[in-house]
Order: C-alpha cells, then structure tokens, then sequence
C-alpha cells in the first residue's frame, strides 16, 4: 500500500449532492479517500478525472478542501476481539470499547467457489411451528422476512436468533431507529448472549449512503468466523429496503438510468452479491456456516416492488408475517411464505411424516379462507366448510402464531390431533403409509 | 498484438487507449497488482476500446497494461467435458484452488494427461470436410465424435490416421491434406466462439419426435420435442426450479446441459450433491455421467453471466454436431438479459422497454434459434432441445423479456402464483400454458405410430374439461354451491380429477416424481373414463363427497409402483367406484 508519500489534492473541480470530482492520478477503482476527514469512495476514473462518493454527504465540502486517496478499499480488522462488540458502518467501536487488533481485510471480497460448498442439510430450530413446520430453516439459507414496517419482525428475527443455536449472532442494522437499536441490545444482553453478538449500526440519524458499507462489514466479519474459526454464524440484516434505497440515491446522483421503482438497473446483482455470502462449508474445510436472516419492509404488503421481488428472486424463501384476525395473534403466513430448503430436511431430519402432514395442513388452511369467501359473499356453507372453518382457527390459534414454542414432533402431532378431530380420512389426502400410524 | 492502457473505469466497464486494430467482441487481459484480468471488446470509438471486464475491477488504475489476443471469446471443446462443473467462461471450477475464487485464476477445461479410448472411423484417403467425423472416443459409456476442425475450408483427405489405441487429447491423431497441398493436424480438441451459432448440419426440419420427461403436465398435456424450445416463466416461489431439476434428471436425452445464469449456489450445489447419485432413469447410469453444469452463480461477476448462456449452447452444438441428443436448460434468461441491461445502462445507450438493450428481441431469438432437430451432412440427426426459465419482476408477464421469449419458443409453461399458494405442484397453469408441437401434423403422426391415434384427442379433450372447469368454478363463486345445477359441479370436480390426477404430481416423491410413457397413458385413459361416465348424484354434497374419495384413491394410485399388487389393488377400487355412480 503506498501510504508512505500520500499526496494531498486540493482542488476539487465538482461538487453534486453525494459526490465530488477532481483530478488525480494513480487512483485505484473502489480505492477510500478522506475529503476534509470525511470518508469517500472512488466510483469513477476518467482519465485524470476521479469521481468520489462521499459517504456522508458533500455538505460543507469546499473546492479547496484536502483530499487525500488511502490506498485501499473499504476494510474491517478481523479478530476474536470483534465478539460482543458494536460498531458503526466504518467499523470502528461505538461502543466506548478499544480499537479491534486484527487481520486488516477488505470488506465485499470474492465469492465462494461453488464446488466448495456442501448442500446445506441442518435444521435450525426456531419453536415457532408456523416456521419449523411449514417453512423449515436451513443452516447456511438465506432468508428475509417480508414485512410492513408496523409488523413485529425485529422481535421475530432476535427470537429466532436467541433460540436458533448459533456460536454468533452479526447484526447489520440500516437505517434502523435509535429505538430498535436498543431493542436488540437490550434484548441479547437480557438473555446473556452479548458475548455472541457483532453488531455494526447504522441508525436514522446517521448518513443514508453509509449504509452502503453494513452488509459487507458484517459478512466479512461472519466470513472470518465461519471460515476462519469454523463456526456456525448467524447474520441479520435489518432492513434491506433502506439499504437499497441508499442504492437508489448514488446511482441517481451518479445520473444512472433507473429501471423498475427508480431503483438502479444493477439491484438484482448487488442484492445477491449481499445474499449469496450465505454458505455451508464442507467438512473439510472446518464446517463452518453463514446462515442470513433479513428484512425487506414492504409498502403496504407490495411484493411486486422491485426491492422485494429481486429478493424473492435471490433469496432462498420468504417469510410473511401476518395479523390473524380471527385469534388475533400475528402468524407465520402459511400461504405467501416459503422455505425453498426445507426439503432437504423435513422428513429427513425430522419425522417422516412431515412433508405431507404440512402440505394437507395448508391446503384444508385453504379451503378454510375459501369456505370464508362464500361466507362474506352470503353463501351458505357446508358441514365440510365450517369444519375447515373450525380447524384453520384451532391450527393459527396452536401453531401459525408467533408466540408458540415447540419442537417439530410435537408440532406435528398437533397437526394430527386437529386432522383427526375435525376431519374424515379421505379428506386429508395424506398416503396411506402414514395415516396407518398416526390416524389415532 | 494489439497493446493498450487502462484510461478510464466505471465498475466492470473499462476504457481501453489502443495503440493498433482491434475487433468488436476481442478478447484482451488487462494486467493489475499481478492479476490478468479477462475482457472483451463491446464498443470501440476512435483509439478508445470500451471492454467488459469478466471480473471485479477493484484497485485497477489509469496506465495498466492490456494485451489483446486477437480472438473472439472462444471455447474448447473435446472429450473431457461431461460431469464437469464449469463457470461461465469454461473454467473448471474444481481445478481452481481455495475457498473463494482468485481473481485473474483460469484453469484448463480439460484434462490433457487423461487418456482416451480411440477407434477410428475414417480411413486413409477418405474425402472429408469440416466436422466429418474421423474417430470415436468413449467417455462415460458416450460415444464421442472426433471431427475435423470446425473452422477447415473447403475439403481435404484423410492422409494418415491414427490406429485404435489410447491417446490424449492434445495428440495429433490424424493429419489431412487439403487440396491445395497443405496438411492439417488434428488432435481431439475443437474451438469455437461462444458468439457464433454452429451451422454445420445438412437441415434443421421442424422437430417432432417426443421427449420424454417424466413430468406429466409436460409429456401429456403440453409435450415438448426433441430439438424443441420451451419457456418456463414464473414469479419466485412457483417452483421454477424443482421443475427444471425434474427434467433435466428425468428427460430422455444423451447430454444434459445445464447453465446456472445468475441463479442461487446451493441450487448448482444441489446438483452436484445429488447427481453423482441419482440413476438416469432411462439408462440406468449415473446422472452427472451425462451432466455438464455452466455454473455462473448470481454473485460470480455480471459479465461473464451473459457469456455463460452462449458457453453452454456452444457446448450443446458441439455434441449435437456427434448425432446426440442434447438438452439444454438455462436458469434464468432474466438474469442474463439483466447483465445485458447494466452494461447498456454504463455505455450510456438508449434505453428500450423497462431499460433492457433495444437489440433483446433480435438477441433472445437469435439464442433459441441456435436449439433444433438436425440432419448431419453424414445423415445422422441430432438435437438441442432448450428450455430456460425467465423469472419477471413482479410476476408480470407483460414485461419484456417474457414477451421476446413468448415470440420464439414453442411450449409456454406458465407457472402461476395461485396454484403455487393452494401447493398445486408443479404450478404449470393448465390453462394458459401450451405446447406448439401438439398442433404439429409431423408430431401427431409420430404419437399415432408410438403410442396411438387416440392419444392427442383424449388430450385435448381433457384441455377443453379443464377450462370449462374453471368456468363453472367462477359460476359457482359468483352464484353459491346451490345457485347451479348438480350436473355444473360433476364438470366441475372432473376437471379437478384432472388436475389432481395428471397435473399434480409430488417431485419429491420417489415414485410420483417420474411417470414412464406407458404408466402416462394408463393414467390418461384412466382419467378420460372417469370424465366421459355419465355420473347421478342427487344434490352437489353427494358429488363433492364421491370426486373427494374417488381422487384420494387415485393419488394413493399414484404413489405406489406402476404395476404393483397395491397399485392394481387401488385401480380395482377405483374401477369399482366409477361403475357404482
């Protein structure tokens, strides 16, 4: 790195909203400048010509300010030392700790060969039935919940994270409100988990285009502990909407052609480059894995949005939640959301019987909210209906909603308790092979 | 060579200063911190060459040197290939080393001191032209063609072959003598610009023969052929996937061929978990024996997404250009018409619809219509049947690069967000979705000599069952269970016994997964009796409650071994419910 003769540039030929150009030379393509101590990034070379974003904005840049290139891309300090600690997207300590000693590596660097990957084959217990049983997670999956913002996904997700058995949890927060920050402080050290959290924050008082830096700070960190120190990691991001629309605000000031929802024709691949660090690693390289959990915030239930649908697209399922006005509990929506995974355990790793007791769970589910439909339109229903009705309140009410904690066997012979009480044979289609067993 | 220096960069496009000619689609490597990194050429104005770098730019600065090759973006092709596992530009990812792939890291596709079974096939003296076949080499029980080189012109004569024995793929196994005197050395190994489509074949008929996938909502309802094209578009979560995985396991072909374009790693994964395992169902062998995967995975870099399509055609070409019968499923086109999108979007073009190139139209045919039935200039055929899968945003499949596919491929099959929520699986819309090929007279002829002439009325009689169906179906809704006529839901739940019965089907089922031809028209006939029987119920309960029963039983039928005492034991039980109505 050629810190030793670092030049200083003064003379600063454009000022935008989020950028500044100037002329330089020997400038490397993603390499960190400091502009009057602020952080920014080389996002062009014209000839002698150098574009910087600014991370934090332009404001109060003057055309004489000191700009000076570092050399080197955006970077974390990796170590031991990273654990139980917060950070801000730079990733440096905001939590009043030393400096982190460590290997210095580049945050966002290459991908995984695909051939040494494993297929991810464990089961990550979360207790919630509407999860474990109808969309099962996967250690090394990635996976958002869809949500709208007045929706419990925080609480959801630090659930999940405490009861998943995780050897450390990395929270990437962008744009999250100073309130939810606390949240999951407050929440990890209530349970005495602190010591396994990672956290980079950044909040709605910080710069927008700093999000930018949170997912590769945070994977790059989950990259050293599953690669490095084998362990099985667990990282969220929350709330990826904001961090693509952080995307939107560069490449608008960058003059790029927007596609679909103003959003930059590239959204689709830098969401994945995000989403595909998420791996299982074969025995023989330590077994570590990198298992991701998102949020991506919907508008008013909008998944035809382009930041939602190239996620759907990229991300190994999706996970709804849902107000149930019938019990008046959130739920697990078992019809919108989905584990593409799952299989690769249901029936394996848990009970044989799994796969059909969900699926003949979900489709009576559905002839419930049709026997619904009839309902609101006036229509008188059959025995067959009002049964259905009957069995999707009991079903929400004892495994759908969020509150519930169980392990799947016990999840499924719930599941055949209500076949039984609310139904005949013949109308849960499930092969015969199992219902000689369990149709008690 | 050419020579040239880096002058300027925006993410992976790079401007080139040139100090010599260089060509439109030119393969340079620009150097940086010790890494050559792969280019190619996709603008030149004046000295400047614009290039798309195949990997991250990161570091690159103003000055680095780059050397042109004086080529296009060329494959190697020869014996080797199957069961590997490739990026998008034909790099064995399992040679490649560490956990994360090396920027600037190309490996060799084949394996140059592996040693092949060779018999010949030309003789001394025999008059040959490019692409003849010389010899046969085995690989994985494959035959395998050894031609002459793609590129020859003209004819020329076998001077000296090569006897039967075993040789690696770079030994020169026969030399020709061309009419002008000068000799050609030709070892086992081909090249060919990914770009170019192969057009070595006598003619490309209207295909008609069926190919088989096992996958009953394809195979009877919506068939496709041998050399046919076919689309699978589909918001995500409709299971566009498991169904392209289904074929590509199940389908009657030679090679398989399946190019991974900007798609999720565990799904590639998944493949060559399970492959090695799994047994072709037609030939008793291992799968990945006849698999080769084009992996570009959505994190791998932009630009070689779009290469990684045309890799795996041209790979397609090569074999079809053996007599074989190759199948090549690409997942997703989106992904790759996005690439496309983004390097428009740098190069500051005018945008078309939704900001894709204008050219996406002329691109997209021109890849489908590189796929066909063939004859060989030696009389032989051969075949590219592809499928790719297009992923719209939202769902919408009025977006473009739905609309270009839909003009150029042959079977639609349409995978539907509904169906997908109630778990009717696959989702392929009955409805919507269809299969040109069905209208083809060469094909009805070709199903009368197969399976039989009744064949394809009995499928479409089931299509017409299935929409009226649906119509009844929103009758019902509009006017209540009571509001129609008993006989409206006998139409009604009969379209369901079609849908349960031959639609549906459970991928993950070893015995439901695949349905032999024979095991098809048993069910077809089966399904085509219950429909035709005039049925007297009373009121629409004793209806719903009979169709209830009477498709539990069938799927149970479904489930169990084609031919087995469970298996006959539930048709008998059916048989005796249809004749008790």
């Amino acid at each position: 790195m050629s810190t030793a003769f670092q030049k200083v540039y003064t003379k600063i030929s454009q000022i935008t909203k989020a950028t500044c150009s100037l002329k330089a030379k020997g400038v490397g393509y993603d390499e960190l400048a400091t502009i009057n101590g602020k952080l920014a990034q080389v996002v062009k070379i014209a000839g002698e010509d150098v574009t910087l974003q600014v991370f934090e904005g332009t404001g109060g840049i003057s055309t004489n300010a000191e700009v000076t290139f570092l050399g080197k891309s955006p970077s974390l300090k990796v170590s031991d030392q990273l654990a139980g600690r917060f950070f801000n997207a730079y990733g440096n300590p905001i939590d009043g700790g030393p400096e982190i000693e460590g290997k210095e590596v580049e945050i966002g660097g290459p991908s995984v060969n695909p051939v040494r990957r494993r297929q991810p084959s464990e089961l990550i217990a979360t207790g919630i039935a509407g999860i474990d049983l109808n969309n099962t997670l996967v250690s090394g999956q990635k996976i958002p919940f869809f949500a709208d913002p007045d929706q419990p996904f925080n609480e959801v997700m630090a659930m999940v994270a405490l009861r998943a058995k995780a050897d450390k949890i990395i929270l990437g927060g962008m744009g999250m409100t100073n309130d939810d920050y606390y949240f999951f402080k407050n929440t990890f050290s209530n349970a005495g988990a602190l010591d396994r959290i990672i956290a980079f924050m950044n909040t709605t008082e910080d710069p927008a285009v700093e999000r930018l830096l949170i997912p590769d700070m945070a994977l790059t960190a989950a990259e050293y502990f599953a690669v490095e120190k084998h362990e099985q990691v667990l990282v969220l991001l929350t709330d990826m909407t904001s961090y693509a629309e952080s995307l939107s605000i560069v490449s608008n000031r960058m003059d790029q052609i927007p596609s679909k929802d103003s959003m930059p024709g590239s959204l689709y691949s830098d969401l994945a480059k995000i989403y595909e660090k998420a791996v299982q690693f074969p025995e023989s390289v330590g077994g570590g894995s990198i298992t991701i959990i998102a949020v991506t915030t919907l508008n008013g239930g909008d998944i035809t949005h382009a930041v939602p649908d190239n996620t759907g697209y990229i991300t190994e399922g999706q996970l709804f939640l849902r107000r149930d006005s019938d019990i008046g509990k959130v739920i697990v929506d078992p019809f919108r959301s989905l584990s593409r995974l799952k299989q690769l355990v249901s029936g394996k790793k848990t009970r044989k019987d799994h796969s059909q007791v969900m699926n003949a769970a979900i489709r009576l589910y559905s002839d419930a909210a049709n026997a619904k439909t009839k309902l609101e339109n006036g229509f008188d229903l059959t025995d067959y209906d009002n049964r259905c009705l009957e069995f999707a309140k009991e079903y929400a009410n004892k495994l759908l909603a969020i509150d519930v904690n169980l392990d799947t066997t016990e999840m499924l012979d719930v599941t055949w308790g209500l076949f039984v009480k609310y139904f005949k044979i013949e109308e849960v289609n499930i092969k015969k092979e199992f219902t000689d067993i369990y149709w008690k | 060579m050419t020579k040239g220096e880096v002058s300027g960069v925006i993410a992976n496009m790079v401007t080139i200063s040139v100090d010599g000619p260089v060509s439109q689609g030119e393969i340079c490597y620009i150097e940086t911190g010790g890494d050559r990194l792969m280019s190619e050429v996709i603008k030149v104005v004046g000295t400047d060459a614009y290039v798309q770098v195949f990997e991250s730019t990161r570091g690159l600065k103003v000055g680095a040197p780059v050397e042109f090759t004086g080529h296009m973006l060329e494959i190697q092709l020869g014996p080797g290939m199957l069961s590997k596992n490739y990026d998008g530009l034909q790099n064995d990812l399992d040679k490649m080393e560490g956990v994360f792939l090396k920027r600037g890291q190309y490996t060799d596709p084949l394996d140059n001191d592996r040693e092949w079974d060779f018999t010949p096939i030309a003789k001394v003296g025999d008059e040959v032209e490019a692409s003849a076949w010389l010899a046969e080499v085995i690989e994985n029980s494959q035959k395998l063609k050894i031609m002459v080189p793609f590129q020859m012109e003209g004819k020329a004569k076998v001077k000296s072959i090569k006897p039967a024995g075993k040789y690696k793929c770079r030994d020169i196994v026969a030399v020709l003598e061309k009419e002008d005197g000068t000799e050609v050395n030709v070892d086992m190994v081909q090249h060919w610009p990914v770009k170019f489509a192969m057009t070595n074949y006598k003619e490309k008929p209207r295909p008609f023969k069926l190919l088989e996938t096992g996958v009953r909502t394809i195979d009877t309802f919506n068939p496709i052929v041998e050399g046919g094209t076919g689309f699978i578009p589909g918001p995500f979560g409709t299971g566009k996937t498991v169904l392209q995985h289904a074929i590509s396991k199940q389908a009657e072909a030679d090679i398989v061929i399946i190019a991974a374009c900007g798609e999720r790693a565990n799904e590639v994964v998944e493949i060559f978990t399970e492959f090695p395992e799994l047994v072709d169902p037609h030939t008793g062998r291992k799968l990945m024996e006849r698999t080769i995967i084009i992996a570009n995975t959505s994190n791998m870099p932009v630009a070689a997404r779009e290469a990684s399509v045309y890799t795996a055609m041209t790979m397609a070409e090569y074999y079809r250009s053996m007599g074989l019968r190759v199948l090549l499923m690409a997942d997703s086109t989106s992904r790759w018409a996005q690439a496309l999108r983004e390097m428009s979007n740098r190069m500051e073009e005018l945008p078309g619809p939704d900001a894709f190139p204008m050219d996406l139209g002329a691109l997209i045919s021109n890849f489908y219509g590189r796929a066909g039935y063939v004859y060989l200039n030696n009389g032989a055929v051969g075949s590219i049947t592809f499928i790719g899968t297009v992923s719209p945003a939202g769902g919408n499949l009025k977006e473009p690069v739905t609309e270009n596919t839909k003009k150029v491929a042959r079977c639609f099959y349409g995978l539907e967000q509904d169906r997908a929520d109630k778990k009717r699986y696959p989702a392929v819309n009955p409805i919507d979705s269809y299969s040109k090929y069905l209208e083809y007279p060469e094909f009805a002829d070709y199903i009368a000599k197969k399976i039989n002439d009744k064949w394809i009325p009995k499928v479409l009689d089931l299509k017409t069952r299935m929409q009226r169906g649906k119509e009844i179906a929103e009758q019902i809704n509009i006017l209540g269970d009571d509001g129609v006529p008993v006989d409206y839901h006998v139409v009604f739940w009969k379209s369901e016994v079609i849908d349960f019965v031959i639609l549906q089907q459970d991928a993950f089922d070893d015995v439901d997964a695949v349905t032999s031809l024979e095991r098809q028209e048993e069910i077809l006939n089966l399904v085509t009796t219950i429909c035709n029987k005039d049925f007297k119920f009373n009121d629409f309960l004793e209806v719903v409650d009979f169709f209830k029963k009477l498709i539990n039983l069938c799927k149970q039928m479904n489930y169990c071994v084609f031919k087995s005492d469970e298996y006959n034991g539930f048709v008998k039980q059916i048989n005796e419910m249809i004749n008790s109505k």
